[in-house]
């Protein structure tokens, strides 16, 4: 088990993902207000707060699925905008995983993993399948590559969905929810997963109510009500003295 | 019916649906008459059908038995089976309909089984299809022959096949327009899938034939050609829907998993939405399959000498042949309803194939 708290990850002074005054509205719902967040390289952020506080949204505008009307958000730098280069330059520095994992059905785990990397990345099909293969090794699925995600369990979909994400070697990660569609035996081998791709350095955003999880490996705990940050802290200090009343409440209910 | 009888102990649940079903038809007097008189109907009905194609049937020698006989004609269809399969195309070239047959009933049967799915299989619907107009026309070997006189089976398959794979062709940009979120487009699609959907086919075939080549004089419009354009457009409408139904059908998930791993537009779609869009509605796409193939007889009526109308041509010696129309149509009604009862079958299999795994 790495020390993740370790603090021996190179810093840069551009932050690896930088929110500036970002509004989202779905037509009059304001969803997102004035969101302003930065993660440096190698960081890791988790992301809690009630349904429909918009947690989802907010890491779905870092690739784009969602789209934001106001403020800027940037990723190393570069900036998301409406061009589509630029969107795609953003999208193969950040994988994502899902919470309905959200593999292709028609293709076996192997082929799930391979296929970006043949037909968005250009790599040749020999080379994507033995990085598919040494990736689903580190997700402790190889045995399983040749298997349709029907024929696989919740936990293994979810790792195969991780091992897919990082066959496109992104430097960011951002996992939604990655483990609230698992029966609870199978929450943990994902989190195991997470947690050692954390301790290689990873940059993370996790929007999950895994406690312990974000205790362990968590940097940075963001705190997210009614479309807003409400709070930002250390994890420990988040979890055992949160600053806002909202906060505590919402901690009072996870508790409870 | 011994097992019935005595109880089958391996078989429970037919013996009780059996029971069930019985006790439902004399469930009360009025019932019981309908059960009596629709039994009694179905049993004369059998009865008369078993003497016309049995009992009374001419069995061998030629035109002089079926005058002796009341029933089916069968040495009739032995002595025009030629003219029935292949038309009017010239008697001493039949090789070529029979070899395109062949090809084109390989390509049929390779194409039911799910483990040969893949883009040679689907060049295949291209090269085989063009392989049998170059053999049938002869330009590649051998003297010319005019479409005019392509015929029968080979021509009805032939016209099906490209039909279906051209509508393939038009219809998947049909739905994606149809889908897409320019409004210029999405009008554009759903105006031209509205109006090709609201007419008949055999409207459309005489706009194809009649109507489109008056407006360029002095061009001569292929008969092939003019019932390819009008059948290609008009399963391409039936089709696009189909596959927009596929589509949309699909969970949101999978195209923003293929967009957040960096895959385009274009290759989400190629190799995420459409093969499981089209992997949902192979039923669909099967039953429309058999209204096309039943609706290619109408290419007659513009000139075309399919199946049914070489059957037709056939069945005209009825002063020769007594007894010959009833059994000319009698055949080719069955040669359809095997086809169709394939077609059928195989698509219930297959959609219980591909579901036991969740993929094909
Ligand atoms: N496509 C959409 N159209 C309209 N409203 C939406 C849409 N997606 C999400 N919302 C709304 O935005 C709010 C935030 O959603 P979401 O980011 O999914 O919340 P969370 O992930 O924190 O549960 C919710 O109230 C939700 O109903
Ligand atoms: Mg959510």
């Amino acid at each position: 088990m790495p020390d993740l708290n370790a603090r021996d990850i190179p810093r840069h002074d551009r932050p690896a993902i930088e929110f500036v005054g970002v509004h989202k509205w779905y037509g009059d719902f304001h969803v997102l207000r004035d969101i302003r967040l930065a993660v440096d390289p190698g960081e890791r952020v988790v992301v809690c707060g009630p349904s429909g506080s918009g947690k989802s949204t907010l890491i779905r505008c870092v690739n784009r699925l969602e789209e934001h009307q106001k403020g800027a958000i940037r990723v190393h730098g570069l900036e998301l905008t409406a061009s589509a280069a630029q969107i795609d330059r953003v999208r193969r520095e950040v994988g994502m995983v899902f919470q309905q994992f959200n593999l292709f059905p028609h293709l076996t785990a192997l082929e799930n993993c391979a296929l970006a990397p043949v037909w968005a990345a250009g790599v040749k099909r020999r080379e994507a399948e033995e990085r598919a293969h040494a990736l689903l090794a580190k997700v402790k699925i190889a045995d399983q590559a040749h298997k349709y995600p029907s024929q696989l369990s919740g936990g293994q979909q979810q790792r195969v969905a991780i091992a897919r994400a990082l066959c496109m070697n992104p430097k960011i990660m951002l996992f939604d929810e990655p483990t609230s569609a698992l029966d609870p035996e199978m929450v943990k081998e994902v989190l195991d997963t997470m947690t050692a791709l954390a301790g290689e350095g990873m940059t993370m955003i996790v929007v999950t109510h895994e406690m312990g999880f974000a205790r362990r490996v968590a940097d940075k705990v963001v705190f997210m009500d009614d479309g807003e940050v409400v709070e930002t802290g250390e994890p420990e200090e988040f979890f055992t003295a949160p600053r806002h009343d909202r906060a505590r409440q919402f901690l009072g209910q996870l508790l409870r | 019916m011994t097992i019935l009888l005595e109880g089958a102990p391996l078989a429970p649940p037919k013996r009780e649906a059996l029971r069930r079903t019985i006790a439902d038809l004399f469930s009360s007097p009025f019932n019981a008459i309908v059960t009596v008189i629709v039994a009694g109907l179905i049993a004369a009905g059998l009865w008369a059908f078993l003497r016309w194609a049995i009992l009374d049937a001419a069995w061998s020698g030629g035109a002089e038995a079926c005058r002796a006989h009341s029933g089916a004609c069968w040495p009739f269809v032995r002595a025009n089976a030629q003219l029935m399969v292949f038309g009017v195309y010239p008697q001493d070239l039949l090789w070529r309909p029979a070899l395109s047959l062949a090809l084109m009933a390989g390509l049929i049967v390779a194409s039911m089984i799910p483990r040969f799915w893949s883009l040679s299989l689907a060049l295949g619907w291209v090269a085989v299809p063009a392989a049998v107009c170059l053999l049938l026309s002869g330009a590649l070997v051998g003297p010319r022959v005019s479409t005019n006189e392509w015929g029968g089976l080979p021509l009805t398959l032939l016209v099906w096949m490209i039909a279906f794979a051209g509508a393939f062709v038009v219809a998947t940009p049909l739905a994606l327009a149809r889908r897409s979120d320019m409004g210029g487009l999405r009008t554009a699609a759903v105006a031209v899938i509205e109006l090709v959907r609201g007419v008949p086919m055999l409207v459309a075939l005489y706009v194809s034939r009649f109507i489109v080549p008056m407006t360029a004089p002095g061009v001569e419009v292929n008969l092939f050609v003019s019932v390819e354009t009008a059948l290609i457009l008009f399963v391409a409408s039936y089709l696009a829907e189909i596959i927009r139904a596929g589509l949309q059908a699909l969970p949101r998930g999978q195209a923003e998993a293929a967009a957040a791993l960096g895959l385009g537009y274009w290759r989400t779609m190629q190799l995420v939405l459409l093969p499981q869009a089209l992997r949902a509605v192979i039923p669909a796409l099967v039953n429309l399959g058999i209204g096309v193939l039943l609706s290619t007889p109408l290419v007659a009526v513009i000139g075309m000498t399919d199946f049914l109308s070489a059957v037709r041509e056939a069945a005209s010696h009825e002063q020769d042949w007594p007894g010959c129309f009833t059994t000319a149509y009698f055949v080719a009604g069955l040669a359809f309803f095997s086809i169709c009862f394939v077609a059928s079958r195989y698509s219930r299999w297959l959609e219980r194939h591909i579901r036991a795994d969740g993929h094909a």
